[in-house]
């Protein structure tokens, strides 16, 4: 049964057949493309530079060099991952020129006491972010993600805000699945540390 | 069941791939731990706080502009 099946029953995904028809100098495919990912493109690159022109740069260049290197796309890697590589790179090329003479690399680990054990321990209302209004729940939310070391961060958005898998994220970052793991939970537990100081249940005296 | 032995596998037990047996066991710990139940808790709202957010939008009319000038340049490759 499962022989019958395996034949040709393969869907192709929608991004592949709009890369082919761009390979063969169709541009309204490739708009196609654009208007698909240039948000999350540029949510990316805006994680990473913190810097609004720069990321709109990004969001150019990477969609050039896109279609530029169709033909070097291969087909074993979704369209967006093999994307969000590229945008990733120039997002790092970006922040490196500002911080000429400062590394600025995601391949080193940061040894950090921060986030190994939880220490704020205070539970948090059914409905924290209630307690602000939709400006002021996105700038702490900024800024809190803002405060977390490049490596934590472009882990955590590409995993949990954009929706990659670990193995994806680990490809598009070119570092090892357990790099990806240990820095998303690092990630995960500092974010949660930081956001406490805003959500933290304050009727709520008794939780140690 | 320590805190620590908790906490390593605290990602797979938020994304769903615990085995059968280690989920009974992680379970079993939170049992005794509110420690672990508030980190677990929050850990998780912090996620869905950040998906539900969207903290960098790109707005239409810049949107417009960029899209633009990418096909013009694409037009000329």
């Amino acid at each position: 049964m499962s022989t019958i099946q395996t034949q040709g029953t393969e869907e192709i995904h929608p991004d592949i057949l709009l890369v082919n028809r761009a390979r063969g100098g169709d541009v309204e495919a490739f708009e196609k493309l654009v208007r698909q990912y240039d948000r999350q493109v540029f949510r990316i690159a805006q994680h990473i530079t913190q810097n609004r022109e720069d990321a709109e740069d990004v969001v150019q260049d990477a969609f050039l060099k896109a279609y530029e290197k169709l033909n070097q796309f291969q087909g074993n890697s979704k369209f967006y991952t093999w994307l969000v590589r590229i945008a990733v790179n120039e997002s790092l090329m970006r922040l490196r020129k500002r911080r000429t003479g400062r590394m600025v690399s995601i391949d080193e680990d940061v040894e950090t006491e921060e986030g190994s054990m939880p220490r704020d321990l205070a539970d948090w209302g059914p409905d924290p972010e209630e307690q602000y209004g939709q400006s002021e729940m996105a700038d702490i939310l900024r800024k809190t993600i803002q405060g977390l070391p490049p490596g934590f961060r472009v882990v955590f958005v590409l995993r949990d805000v954009e929706g990659l898998s670990t193995e994806e994220t680990a490809e598009t970052l070119g570092l090892s699945i357990p790099a990806v793991k240990s820095r998303l939970l690092r990630a995960r537990l500092q974010l949660r540390e930081r956001l406490s100081r805003y959500f933290r249940n304050r009727k709520k005296d008794g939780v140690k | 069941m320590t805190c620590s032995e908790f906490l390593a596998q605290l990602d797979d037990l938020i994304d769903d791939k615990v085995s059968v047996r280690m989920r009974a066991d992680l379970e079993e710990h939170l049992h005794g731990c509110e420690h672990c139940v508030i980190t677990l808790s929050t850990t998780r709202k912090t996620i869905e706080i950040y998906r539900k957010h969207v903290i960098y939008e790109l707005p239409n009319e810049l949107r417009d502009r960029l899209q633009k000038a990418i096909l013009a340049k694409c037009k000329k490759c």
